[in-house]
């Protein structure tokens, strides 16, 4: 271990202040990301905004408190940012050997939201009930703990410099590892998240470096299951006219198709700058229905128009720019992979919720990264920043 | 381990990291180029959308206004009514496109299942009436007469009869007050089409589904100041149609109300005694024809000659106005307008056409006084008058010998026009016209507004014709074809029609001698109309001035704030001197006094030395019918002019009715005296009816029982069998029992709004 780790730590020779050492310029502090930190916030802000307006007028959930979704919100991204912080201040290497115990947990969780113990919300069984009105997705926690299981076992030989790729028993090992929680998440079922996740093992297994032959079997594999899941009638019916209304946007609107048409409609009316915050008459009117959630994107496209929706993009691009910077500027294989990870997160669960909100992807229950309301997804997404900003701020073991 | 880089990363997984980097960016591209078509491309279209999204509009019909006659008594309101109504939109979401629901329905209200499959079908062109010509939105009226009973019945099991509603509306109702329904003149509504509401769409009035128009008569004159404008309350709603707000919001303006300067009570008179003379005409023997007088058609005028301003106008056949009202059965419509129906719809006044006969005379004299010829000259009177092998009689009359203008009129003496006009158009050039022809025959024709609109203030009316050159040249132009085709036809032994056709083909351009003879006594192919006629005796009557003749006497805001009245207005004058329009007067009072109607006036107990009454009587022959009855008179004040087609002579046919008309008018009684107690209308109506503070009009009714001066003064017939009267007491009780019936239906209709504001 270097001196500056033991610095970090406070047990280092030269003994400075808590502040010295946050801002000393080779503080972990100083090399965080900056941009990617600034690009999140100002997500976060516009988020915070877009939910309050999509949220102060509904009565019916908002329990007549204009401000309640806003507040929790809120609350919720401080935790997130502060759980950031504790990652980036646990440092990726420690949590490393923590990995098996965190993913056993989670797994635990997503196994208890299929008991009792779990909500249905919107026909999916995907949250487990804490009590006093506090809920957990558990899948979200899973997203975590699958890159960092996958990226350990991948690559533990590699990064001890054993092997130049991981080998085929090391990649089973890891794919055995991810399907358990996947096919659990199947069965609530969370769709949404279980796409999130093929999308995540086949960017860690090319980032792993496993060979091509895996790679290529995983793309058919996905196929293949998606012809059984839907051949063998494991699809709800209201997952199955999701699909339908995709393909065929205008078939019943005031049924399945409704969702999507409405939202199209919010986004489309918005404009090149919008109908101005809180002046939205598709979102004051509530036509769409989980705008605060899923379809946080329609309250910004209608509101702030393609300026806003455009920044949205923007934001969201700088900041999976940013981790690409840090998964190519990483030392060791294992932090290589979990940076591949969770640009392959955000960048398709971002894909996947704007997309259905503008009628380019079918409907899965996805939060948008940074924006949507949901303080699992918050926590979640805020740590992986976190897994990312310690991948940055610890340099190499020196060789 | 040599290609391994400082990174400890081989190529393969840069190279793979890579095109991570690179589909993820092209992701949010995708994301960025498909915002752009959304919202900038296709902006405008989802704009429009979240407007029809959020915005409900309800909409609140205008009461539409009345009209009143002259004394504020309505003749056109509205009334509430029961109307049930099904919604097609509703009716074809279910399964057997509501079939099950109307069958349902027709049990309750006790009609056939057909009749009411049949109301709600969509008119197009293959679907006769009955089928609603209306917005197929709309919901669409079944029955708006339904008995309170029935109306609860659906309303409480609502879940029998979806798309299916009952409730009060308000519906025009003609009241027919003093029973003068005056159908022709206020015309009639009925609901507006997907072409009209499309057509006013971006006018200063739109129209609303739900509207009906006036589609004649006052009602569609006056249309757009008596619709006045629907409100509409825009609502902003969410998803679940809660209302948010309100938008831009117009409230409902009830129409403007049309006072009218028709008496009720002289209408209702001038009705009856036009259909009695009627009745009596078919009793009468037709020695020329063989047969009874058929008296298929009549009208009747009653005029004001300084204003022009109508005060009754009267056509039969006649028919009840209500029937169009919520609807018109395809029974009732056949009767309006089939083939058989003898078009009660037709207002005869002002679009029945026939040649004038005698009572064209007056043009003619005004023609000849006009061409040079003295008033008081002396023209032979002669039994007949020959040109060529032809022989014009002197129908009406006799051989007078030598007289003058006036005593031509008065004794309308055939033979003295057709001198005259016979010189004129030897003067004018003969078989060859000479150019710039004076036509003075024509021309005064013209000048008298005949051949032209007078601009009465009701829809479609007819411009008749004056037979002149430029006429017979086009109507030549038009028919030579056939004519010379069916001359053709004849070859060398042709029919008396050929013969005729062969005539035309060859001369049918021009004026012969014997078209300028028969039509200086109003024969031939001269065609006027009721209204036209009433305008020239007008005139004659107020010094010459040819007045415009409206109904429309004011049109009155519903706040009764804004009197807008409208002013006569004359569209020429009569080109006579002053001292001819006096000798003129003079001659038409003796026609009255000891000419052809001194037997219905001043023979007859009318007390001219107090009111002075003129009169020109005609017979017109029409050619293959029987003849023409026209009776034109005038006192200081009006004038009333009746025609009777097929009905008999002028003063034979026409005579009793107008004295009738006269006398209640006036309250002459049989025995000559007057008594201004019983007088209907001595002087004409000049003020409006008193607007009350609340803007409503006060009416001013007669306390008389209603009908009495008609009743009174009906003409009785030369000997009245006793089936009529049977039939008369039977009709007019069945007038009270409606009326009880109504009256009990108003009543329970009270009840059921109490009751239904209780459920809610």
């Amino acid at each position: 271990m270097s001196t500056r780790t033991f610095a970090l730590d406070g047990y280092g020779p030269r003994k400075r202040s808590a502040w010295n050492r946050l801002t000393a310029r080779d503080s972990v502090v100083w090399r965080m990301d900056w941009i990617m930190l600034l690009s999140g916030t100002v997500l976060a802000v516009i988020g915070s905004l877009l939910v309050y307006s999509a949220t102060r007028n509904r009565t019916e959930l908002n329990q007549g408190d204009p401000q309640y979704f806003l507040v929790r919100h809120i609350i919720s991204l401080i935790v997130g940012v502060a759980l950031m912080g504790a990652t980036v201040w646990l440092g990726h290497r420690r949590l490393r050997s923590a990995v098996p115990v965190l993913y056993g947990v989670t797994v635990l969780l997503a196994l208890a939201v299929l008991t009792p113990l779990g909500a249905t919300i919107n026909g999916s069984r995907a949250w487990l009930n804490l009590g006093g009105g506090f809920t957990v997705q558990p899948a979200e926690f899973i997203k975590i703990t699958v890159i960092l299981g996958m990226a350990m076992l991948l690559a533990a030989k590699v990064d001890a410099g054993d092997r130049e790729h991981p080998d085929h028993r090391t990649v089973l090992h890891a794919l055995g590892m991810a399907a358990l929680p996947i096919v659990i998440i199947l069965a609530m079922p969370d769709l949404g998240s279980v796409m999130v996740l093929v999308m995540i093992v086949l960017a860690v297994l090319l980032a792993s470096g496993a060979s091509n032959r895996w790679v290529i079997g995983l793309c058919l594999a996905g196929a293949l299951g998606a012809v059984l899941v839907w051949a063998l009638g494991l699809l709800d019916e209201y997952q199955i006219n999701r699909f339908a209304a995709f393909a065929n946007p205008a078939l019943d609107p005031a049924g399945v198709g409704y969702n999507t048409n409405q939202a199209r409609i919010a986004i489309g009316s918005g404009g090149l700058t919008g109908k101005g915050l809180f002046e939205g008459t598709q979102t004051t009117g509530q036509f769409v229905p989980e705008q605060q959630t899923d379809f946080v994107f329609t309250v910004a496209g209608e509101e702030l128009g393609f300026v806003g929706g455009g920044l949205i993009l923007l934001l969201l691009g700088v900041l999976i720019w940013r981790a690409c910077r840090i998964a190519r500027e990483s030392t060791s294989l294992y932090s290589t992979i979990v940076a591949s990870g969770v640009i392959a997160w955000f960048a398709f669960q971002a894909f996947e919720n704007i997309g259905m909100t503008l009628g380019i992807m079918p409907v899965a229950g996805l939060p948008l990264p940074f924006v949507s309301y949901g303080g699992t997804s918050m926590f979640a997404v805020w740590i992986a920043v976190g897994l990312l900003q310690s991948i940055r701020t610890q340099k190499p073991i020196a060789a | 381990m040599s290609n391994i880089p400082e990174t400890g990363r081989t190529s393969r997984v840069t190279i793979r990291l890579i095109a991570i980097q690179v589909l993820v960016m092209s992701l949010l591209l995708t994301l960025g180029g498909r915002l752009w078509y959304l919202q900038i491309r296709n902006g405008d279209e989802y704009q429009k959308e979240a407007k029809g999204n959020h915005v409900q509009q309800v909409v609140e019909p205008a009461v539409r206004g009345s009209i009143l006659d002259s004394r504020g008594v309505p003749i056109a309101d509205n009334e509430t009514r029961l109307v049930v109504s099904a919604s097609r939109t509703e009716l074809m979401k279910q399964d057997d496109e509501g079939e099950a629901v109307l069958e349902r329905l027709a049990k309750v209200l006790g009609m056939e299942a057909k009749t009411v499959k049949q109301k709600v079908r969509l008119c197009d062109a293959k679907t006769p009436q009955p089928c609603w010509n209306g917005s197929p939105y709309q919901p669409i009226p079944v029955t708006d007469d339904a008995k309170p009973k029935q109306a609860l019945q659906i309303r409480e099991r609502s879940e029998d009869f979806p798309g299916i509603t009952a409730e009060p509306e308000a519906v025009r109702r003609y009241a027919a007050p003093y029973g003068a329904n005056t159908a022709q003149a206020l015309g009639y509504l009925s609901p507006v089409t997907d072409e009209e509401i499309e057509k006013a769409k971006d006018t200063d009035s739109p129209f609303l589904p739900s509207d009906e128009i006036g589609r004649s008569g006052l009602e569609r004159t006056y249309d757009s100041k008596l619709r006045g404008s629907s409100g509409v309350t825009r609502y902003e709603v969410d998803n679940l149609g809660r209302v948010m707000g309100e938008a831009e919001s117009e409230k409902a303006r009830p129409g403007s109300n049309l006072v009218t300067s028709i008496d009720s009570r002289v209408q209702a008179v001038a009705e009856t005694q036009l259909d009695q003379a009627m009745k009596n005409a078919r009793k009468e023997f037709d020695k020329n024809t063989g047969r009874n007088y058929k008296a298929d058609a009549g009208a009747v005028v009653v005029m004001e000659n300084k204003t022009g301003r109508v005060v009754s106008m009267a056509s039969n056949p006649e028919y009840d106005p209500n029937a169009w009202v919520g609807g018109i059965s395809g029974k009732e419509y056949a009767k309006l307008t089939g083939k058989d129906s003898n078009y009660p719809l037709l207002n005869r006044s002002i679009q029945g056409l026939s040649a004038p006969g005698s009572i064209f005379k007056v043009i003619s004299t005004s023609a000849a006084v006009k061409a040079g010829y003295p008033f008081n000259g002396n023209y032979e009177c002669s039994s007949d008058y020959k040109v060529g092998g032809q022989v014009f009689k002197n129908y009406e009359s006799k051989g007078y010998g030598d007289i003058g203008l006036g005593r031509a009129l008065e004794v309308s003496c055939d033979t003295v026009f057709y001198r005259l006009a016979h010189k004129e158009w030897k003067k004018d050039g003969g078989n060859m016209p000479k150019k710039g022809a004076r036509d003075h025959f024509y021309k005064t024709a013209h000048q008298f507004g005949l051949g032209e609109k007078t601009g009465i203030d009701l829809p479609n009316e007819v411009s008749g014709r004056v037979p002149d050159r430029e006429w017979k040249k086009n109507y030549w132009e038009a028919n030579k074809d056939a004519w010379c085709k069916q001359a053709e036809d004849g070859g060398d032994n042709p029919s008396y029609a050929e013969k005729i056709a062969k005539e035309n083909c060859v001369s049918g351009m021009k004026m012969r001698a014997g078209d300028s003879i028969n039509y200086s006594i109003g024969q031939g192919d001269t065609l006027v109309t009721p209204i036209q006629m009433a305008t020239i005796y007008g005139a004659l009557g107020n010094g010459g001035t040819l007045y415009d003749p409206t109904l429309g006497k004011a049109v009155i805001s519903p706040d009764g704030k804004t009197v807008n009245e409208i002013e006569p207005t004359s569209h020429g004058k009569l080109p006579l001197t002053k001292k001819t329009l006096g000798q003129m007067d003079k001659a038409l009072q003796g026609v009255a006094t000891r000419g052809s109607a001194a037997w219905r006036f001043g023979e007859a107990g009318w007390p001219q030395d107090k009111i002075k009454i003129r009169a020109k009587t005609g017979t017109a022959e029409v050619a293959g019918k029987q003849t023409t009855s026209w009776l034109a008179t005038y006192t200081d004040d009006f004038t009333v002019v009746m025609t009777i087609s097929q009905g008999g002579t002028g003063s034979g046919a026409s005579g009793p009715a107008v004295r009738n008309i006269y006398d209640a008018m006036y309250g002459v009684g049989e025995d000559g005296g007057i008594d201004k107690k019983k007088a209907l209308l001595p002087k004409p109506q000049a003020a409006l009816p008193k607007i009350s503070k609340d803007g409503t009009i006060v009416p001013q009714r007669d306390k008389r029982p209603a009908d009495d001066g008609a009743k009174r003064r009906v003409a009785e017939p030369p000997a009245e069998s006793p089936e009529t009267r049977r039939e008369a007491q039977a009709a007019r009780h069945e007038g009270e029992r409606q009326q009880r019936q109504r009256d009990g239906a108003r009543q329970a209709r009270t009840t059921l709004q109490i009751a239904g504001g209780e459920r809610r």
